[in-house]
């Protein structure tokens, strides 16, 4: 079996995710990665759209913005930002995957600020398109590596909502009903969320990883599936076709 | 109407369709030749305290010779959409041009990280900042557009996002269900670039639109950058492909280029080196300073900020990158 990275794992293990014929509001890098992966290997009619405006191109290479030409390349139209989100609001987005500088166990994610919003002790990019996404598609993931730094019991700002404060919570919010966080693809293993308390449950670990060393790196206590998988490695044609196609100066796979 | 909840953030801009009637009803419905300088148009009508909004989207079919003009006159105390705002964002952050933000996405540059200059800069706390997220901020462009005070979205609710926006949680009167009224949003000012205008401010861009189409409408004030003049006869030739009419428009000024370092789909891609340069240089001051001084301070306009930068043979390069000619076989 090919050697691979952690990157290359998430990534592979993210793209087996998306069904064909379904639909996904990506942005760039990792998410990007694994939608383009999906496309030219289990998910050829996977319908992909850019909360810039891109609608359903045909990705001649990574995008370094999610308005840069690339992401109507070949396109089905070159739309604008509301066309994307009317569409995810509408209910016609099924998946999307997000990142952060902090997750909480109901898969809440902090882009915004460390420290007092005021004068914070660091200034991210805020919310972008991430909290319109995790609140319209239906299943909203997160790709990311994983450390006790990053998974924590209390984010310094909730940016993007996951489960919010987990049972009813989010639909008491008044969010649209049915959707929400899905799956936690990290660089150890891969989450997902007991269905009455919201709460973060490891359900696969990847190859090399204990739960031990999954809840090492967790800031919180993860719960445990009633059956934990061995995750798949990337298979050599997921491997081929990241490399050579993909992401050929490794930008993202860093190779 | 019952309020249910409501953001502690400052709302920086007058939502009342009333008020933005009474002005858009003085703007000048005749079709009169706009084409001026683009520094007698930043002069004209984009002014200290005034609040900005900037077309495109990030480094993409921004107009970025209107935001070195800005900070070349030295704008201050303006209000700013920082809205999917990038390298727009990292011009006027080392001008400290603005000092209330609405902030979708800003201080980062996507997929190349985050901007020293302009993280330093909403970190010192001389900044006012109110959350917001991309659709959010195009609501309340929408809502301006149609001349209502707000629109009702279904997101953003149940966040500190929330909490720190300037929006208000109600009911609706149809089902019940809980709705964020986004207020709206008429800037002062906006500039956006695009492809080709004609004088009288008929514009064509080719691409996504992002939400330049609803900012050109809720615009108070807007000036169109264009890589080209077309003549009249063309636009009217083929009224279809007009995106942004005349009337909407205060000036226009031609600007080969007007983009740059940033993307102009299907003519230039960005300049990656250069955009590095920027980021990498902001960490020291010294050198930034020096940094601004050679690219922005002292060129006289855009085409000597690009002469600086490469010229011509550095706009090949980057067309060739943008049509992906160097795949071709």
């Amino acid at each position: 079996m090919t050697q691979y990275n952690t990157m290359e794992l998430m990534i592979s293990v993210a793209s087996r995710e998306l069904d064909n014929e379904s639909s996904v509001g990506v942005g760039t890098g990792a998410p990007c990665a694994a939608a383009m992966l999906a496309q030219k290997l289990s998910a050829p009619d996977l319908l992909i759209m850019f909360e810039a405006g891109g609608i359903s191109p045909q990705l001649p290479e990574m995008p370094i913005s999610v308005g840069d030409s690339r992401t109507f390349y070949k396109a089905a139209m070159a739309g604008s930002m509301a066309d994307t989100m009317e569409a995810c609001s509408r209910g016609f987005v099924d998946y999307t995957f997000l990142g952060g500088a902090q997750i909480d166990k109901y898969g809440n994610l902090n882009s915004t600020v460390i420290g007092d919003h005021k004068k914070p002790k660091v200034r991210f990019p805020g919310s972008g398109g991430a909290n319109d996404f995790a609140s319209f598609c239906w299943k909203m993931m997160v790709i990311t590596p994983q450390n006790s730094k990053r998974f924590v019991e209390k984010l310094d700002f909730l940016t993007t909502p996951g489960w919010l404060d987990g049972g009813n919570s989010r639909a008491e919010s008044g969010l649209p009903v049915g959707a929400g966080p899905y799956k936690i693809i990290t660089d150890m293993a891969i989450m997902d969320f007991e269905p009455d308390s919201k709460r973060m449950r490891v359900i696969s670990i990847h190859p090399g990883k204990t739960f031990e060393d999954v809840q090492e790196n967790c800031g919180f206590e993860l719960l445990k599936a009633p059956v934990i998988e061995n995750t798949i490695p990337p298979s050599d044609e997921e491997l081929r076709l990241l490399r050579e196609e993909i992401d050929p100066t490794g930008v993202i796979i860093g190779r | 109407m019952n309020i249910i909840d409501q953001g502690i953030g400052p709302l920086f801009m007058d939502p009342d369709p009333d008020k933005a009637r009474a002005f858009f009803r003085t703007k000048k419905r005749k079709m009169k030749n706009k084409v001026m300088e683009l520094k007698d148009a930043i002069k004209e009508f984009v002014h200290d305290g005034d609040y900005l909004g900037m077309g495109g989207f990030g480094a993409n079919r921004t107009p970025v010779a209107a935001c070195h003009e800005i900070v070349r006159q030295g704008r201050k105390k303006m209000g700013f959409a920082g809205h999917t705002a990038t390298h727009d964002m990292e011009i006027l952050s080392a001008g400290e041009v603005y000092d209330r933000l609405d902030v979708a996405y800003v201080v980062g540059l996507e997929a190349r990280g985050l901007s020293p200059c302009s993280r330093k800069y909403v970190e010192s706390g001389k900044v006012e900042v109110t959350e917001w997220t991309n659709y959010s901020l195009t609501a309340r462009l929408k809502a301006a557009a149609m001349g209502v005070p707000f629109v009702p979205i279904r997101n953003i609710m149940g966040t500190d996002t929330f909490k720190y926006s300037a929006s208000k949680i109600i009911e609706c009167p149809y089902t019940g269900k809980k709705l964020a009224a986004m207020p709206a949003l008429y800037p002062d000012v906006s500039v956006i670039h695009v492809h080709e205008a004609d004088i009288y401010g008929n514009s064509r861009f080719k691409g996504i639109a992002v939400s330049d189409l609803d900012l050109a409408n809720a615009s108070k004030r807007l000036i169109i950058t264009t890589e080209k003049l077309i003549t009249h006869d063309e636009i009217a030739r083929d009224p279809s492909s007009t995106r942004i009419p005349f009337h909407l428009v205060d000036a226009v000024c031609e600007v080969p280029f007007g983009a740059y370092p940033g993307t102009m789909p299907y003519e230039y891609f960005s300049d990656e080196d250069h955009l590095k340069e920027w980021m990498s240089v902001e960490k020291d001051s010294e050198k930034f300073k020096e940094f601004l001084d050679k690219n922005l301070y002292t060129c006289a306009d855009h085409e000597e900020y690009i002469a600086r930068n490469g010229g011509s043979a550095k706009m090949r390069e980057l067309r060739v990158k943008e049509m992906l000619i160097y795949k071709e076989k």
